[in-house]
């Protein structure tokens, strides 16, 4: 029981003081006949973790994809810090501060783990095509300096030695935490994890929670989680919104989320009810 | 179901595997053995001597058929060793009777009418110029010695069956191109004394072949004992490894400025044309290896890049010197401007397909080079391009005063072009482009989200791409000194990505590999001109079954390849 009311009370502070860094107003998406989201209004607060749950088929990875332009949006309006990022192109929303994992990992199975943490560097490196080519020294600068932040982002998600294999041939926790390490790489303002410990057993979900909370701390960012590990969300998270077929039906802290009628009838249905009847 | 369960009992011990495995071979092999020689390829086999008066390339292709037989029964059987070894036996009786079933076919029945290949001698040369039942028993007795012989290498160890297998192909190498490798020792002294030592007049002796393949098969097990104790002693360090990897780098380029001047202008020839492939293929290899963008219209490029040429500094009406202002240029002031204008079609080129993908890409790009082949050829840029009878007269580059007109110098050219092309692309390979095509090849959508700009990287690939093969185009036109729309064919596309696919996807020396076999060894074999494409065919589906990696992979690929292998 402690630790929820921990958590309400870093709320209560960091609600009073943060700002609002991601805003969504009115979203909506629609594909076809089915409305994916319905006017839902988001607000994350700076240096949170603000975690998105709901029951399958809610809404969750669609209001990513919305946040990074990956669809899009059918009516409403994204802000991130000033900026607005409806009609944007996903690497100018990467380029704005946004970073996110899938939900199913999406390494680029090809390549080296170093390398994939590189390209997420991409947008750090400022020396031109064509300075590759003539060797310049500016581009020597860059690529030396990128290599020792992916070795240091390398250490920070403990795949230190591991740097030279295929991304495809790294255990299934290693693969996980290499592709937040890659998001990492792009030096975002808010991170967003979908799903991070699909598939993984309690112990790897603990550590998992452990590396989240390290990461807000030692990178200074604010997440958006979504998670299905109840225990995990109602432990780290500040802000919990409940999605169910699109729509936002409840918001706040966890504990207020954990016992909201509409959240206990989206995940149970109206079995309680069903029960008392005949009795 | 009990009547389903009775079947089956009643079908198992008829047909096991034991007796299915070998049978299929065997038929298969049979005929394979059929079809070369029903589509003619056996007959010109045949004509072609590996050892002289001993050995045709016609008995080595029949017996490499039926070794390759016993060793895929050989691997394919779980059965003990002796069995196995029976089983590759009977694979090759049944495809050395099927070989006899043709002869006797051929001799009893006239099926020139259809087969025209198929003639009466044919199946005397098949029956070893012996009568029809001692000829057909020699047959039997050679298809099922070659498949033991196929089985026999299948148990050797790993590097036994390499040396055997390399030197056997340096064996069929020195007899095959005798006559290049007669006149490159042409010289006197020692390498007259060599020559001697191994050829007669008419190719390479017994005597010849055997000392070959002993050289090679004791220096490849020389070779693979020293890499051996390499392994287990201690791990190279890089440095020393890089400074290997230089100095063979700098060996070939020796040898390739060497052997044309020794081995002839015919030859100088083929290395001319498999340079402008290779220079090509590594266009191509950034658009389809490092980015993934599967391009079938590569040939628009090579196309723009010979008619900027031909426009700017051809002696001809369609001159652009002709009716405007420009002056008329020489060769290499007008070089930039070709790859220029390659590089902005490129450019364009990829505008239209950034939002395609996969399939669709090579299908939309294929519409696009047919669009400008069939621009070129038409009545309306016939005043500018002139229509089907194309450009004449394209001077051929001066340095100095000195033309470079024969296929030799060119050749020269082009190499220099090829070192470059290959610096620029190995740099890109490893930088932040080239990085960020990597990540676009696989996965599009995490590349984006991840800040990479799709539009301008696709961009920069198509026009790099399209950039090599107009410099490509531009020394093609001033090779033949004319250019034609026929010369722009979809077939260069495709032998293009052929290329790629044989050598290897995304790998610099692969394009190389790939350009020798399927542009430079057609060429050489000229006799086979016919089979090309079946010989295109036959080697696509092999390297892509056996070593879909290519023949020369990146590393990396080679890697990515066997992990998927093992996982």
């Amino acid at each position: 029981m402690t630790t929820p009311i921990k958590a309400a009370q870093r709320l209560g502070e960091t609600q009073e003081l943060a700002p609002v860094l991601l805003r969504t107003s009115d979203l909506t998406m629609r594909f076809g006949g089915l409305t994916a989201l319905d006017k839902v209004n988001v607000d994350v607060r700076r240096g949170s973790i603000h975690s998105v749950i709901g029951p399958n088929g809610a809404g969750k990875t669609t209001l990513f994809n919305c946040i990074m332009q990956a669809n899009r949006i059918s009516s409403g309006d994204i802000h991130f810090a000033s900026e607005r990022l409806v009609g944007l192109t996903p690497d100018k929303v990467a380029a704005a501060g946004i970073a996110r994992t899938y939900q199913n990992i999406r390494l680029f199975t090809g390549i080296t783990a170093i390398e994939n943490l590189l390209v997420g560097m991409h947008r750090q490196l400022k020396s031109h095509w064509w300075e590759a080519v003539i060797n310049s020294a500016r581009c020597r600068l860059d690529e030396k300096k990128a290599h020792e932040e992916a070795c240091e982002i390398l250490n920070f998600i403990g795949l230190s030695g591991r740097g030279d294999m295929l991304a495809r041939n790294l255990s299934y926790g290693d693969q996980r935490r290499l592709e937040i390490g890659r998001a990492l790489c792009t030096k975002p303002k808010l991170l967003m994890l979908d799903e991070p410990t699909a598939g993984m057993n309690p112990r790897e979900i603990t550590e998992m929670m452990h590396f989240i909370l390290r990461i807000r701390d030692v990178f200074n960012l604010t997440i958006v989680l979504i998670e299905h590990q109840m225990r995990l969300v109602m432990q780290v998270s500040d802000t919990v919104t409940v999605l169910d077929h699109g729509v936002k039906i409840a918001e706040g802290d966890p504990a207020h989320v954990k016992s909201h009628p509409a959240v206990i009838e989206a995940y149970l249905g109206r079995a309680a009810h069903r029960q008392e009847q005949p009795a | 179901m009990q009547s389903a369960t009775q079947h089956l009992s009643w079908t198992k011990p008829l047909t096991p595997p034991a007796v299915v495995l070998p049978l299929k071979t065997g038929i298969i092999t049979g005929l394979l053995a059929i079809y070369s020689a029903a589509v003619g390829i056996l007959k010109l086999f045949f004509e072609r001597d590996v050892i002289v008066d001993t050995l045709t390339l016609g008995d080595l292709f029949l017996a490499t058929l039926a070794a390759c037989c016993g060793a895929y029964v050989w691997r394919k059987s779980t059965q003990a060793g002796h069995i196995r070894a029976a089983q590759a036996f009977a694979a090759g009786l049944i495809a050395g009777l099927i070989l006899v079933g043709l002869v006797v076919a051929v001799t009893q029945l006239n099926l020139r009418w259809m087969f025209t290949a198929l003639s009466a001698d044919l199946s005397r040369t098949l029956t070893y110029k012996q009568g029809a039942l001692a000829g057909s028993l020699m047959i039997i007795a050679a298809s099922m010695s070659a498949a033991l012989c196929g089985a026999l290498l299948m148990s050797m160890s790993d590097s036994l069956r390499r040396s055997l297998l390399w030197s056997m192909a340096c064996v069929l190498i020195a007899g095959v191109f005798q006559e290049l490798i007669q006149i490159s020792l042409r010289f006197g002294g020692a390498v007259a004394a060599i020559r001697e030592l191994l050829y007669v007049w008419g190719g390479l002796t017994v005597q010849g072949a055997a000392i070959v393949f002993f050289f090679a098969f004791v220096v490849l097990q020389a070779l693979d004992a020293r890499k051996r104790r390499g392994a287990a002693t201690t791990l190279k360090s890089p440095a020393p490894k890089a400074r290997s990897q230089l100095a063979s780098a700098l060996l070939l380029i020796a040898v390739l400025i060497a052997f044309p001047l020794v081995a002839g202008s015919y030859i100088g020839q083929v290395m001319m044309l498999v340079s402008l492939f290779v220079l090509m293929g590594m266009g191509l290899n950034i658009e389809v290896g490092l980015a993934g963008l599967l391009d079938m219209g590569f040939v628009a490029f090579f196309a723009v890049g010979a008619y900027t040429i031909a426009l700017l500094t051809a002696d001809s009406e369609y001159a652009l010197a002709q009716d405007t202002f420009l002056p008329s240029l020489n060769f290499w002031s007008a070089l930039p401007f070709a790859v220029l204008a390659a590089t902005l079609v490129g450019v364009l080129f990829g505008l239209p397909v950034l939002s395609v993908k996969g399939d669709y890409l090579a299908v939309a790009t294929l519409g696009l080079g047919e669009i400008v082949r069939v621009l070129v050829i038409s009545d309306a840029a016939k005043p500018v391009l002139g229509g089907a009878q194309g450009i004449l007269q394209i001077p051929k580059p001066h340095i100095g005063s000195f033309e470079l007109a024969d296929p030799v110098s060119l050749f020269y050219l082009t190499l220099v072009f090829v070192l470059v092309a290959a610096y620029i692309a190995w740099r890109l390979e490893g930088s932040r482009l080239g990085r960020a095509w990597m990540a676009i090849r696989d996965d599009e959508d995490v590349a984006q989200a991840l800040g990479i700009n799709l539009v301008q990287s696709k961009l920069l690939a198509y026009g790099l791409g399209a950039a090599f093969a107009g410099l490509a185009g531009a020394i093609f036109a001033t090779m033949l000194t004319s250019v034609y729309p026929h010369s722009f064919s979809l077939l260069i596309s495709i032998n293009v990505l052929a290329l790629l696919i044989v050598g290897g996807m995304g790998s610099l020396p692969g394009v190389i590999v790939g350009a020798i076999l399927l542009i430079g060894l057609p060429e050489v074999l000229r006799e086979f001109d016919e089979y090309r494409y079946l010989f295109y065919g036959a080697l696509l589906i092999v390297v892509m079954r056996v070593r879909p990696e290519g023949l020369w992979p990146s590393p990396q690929r080679k890697r990515e390849l066997r992990a998927a292998e093992k996982g």
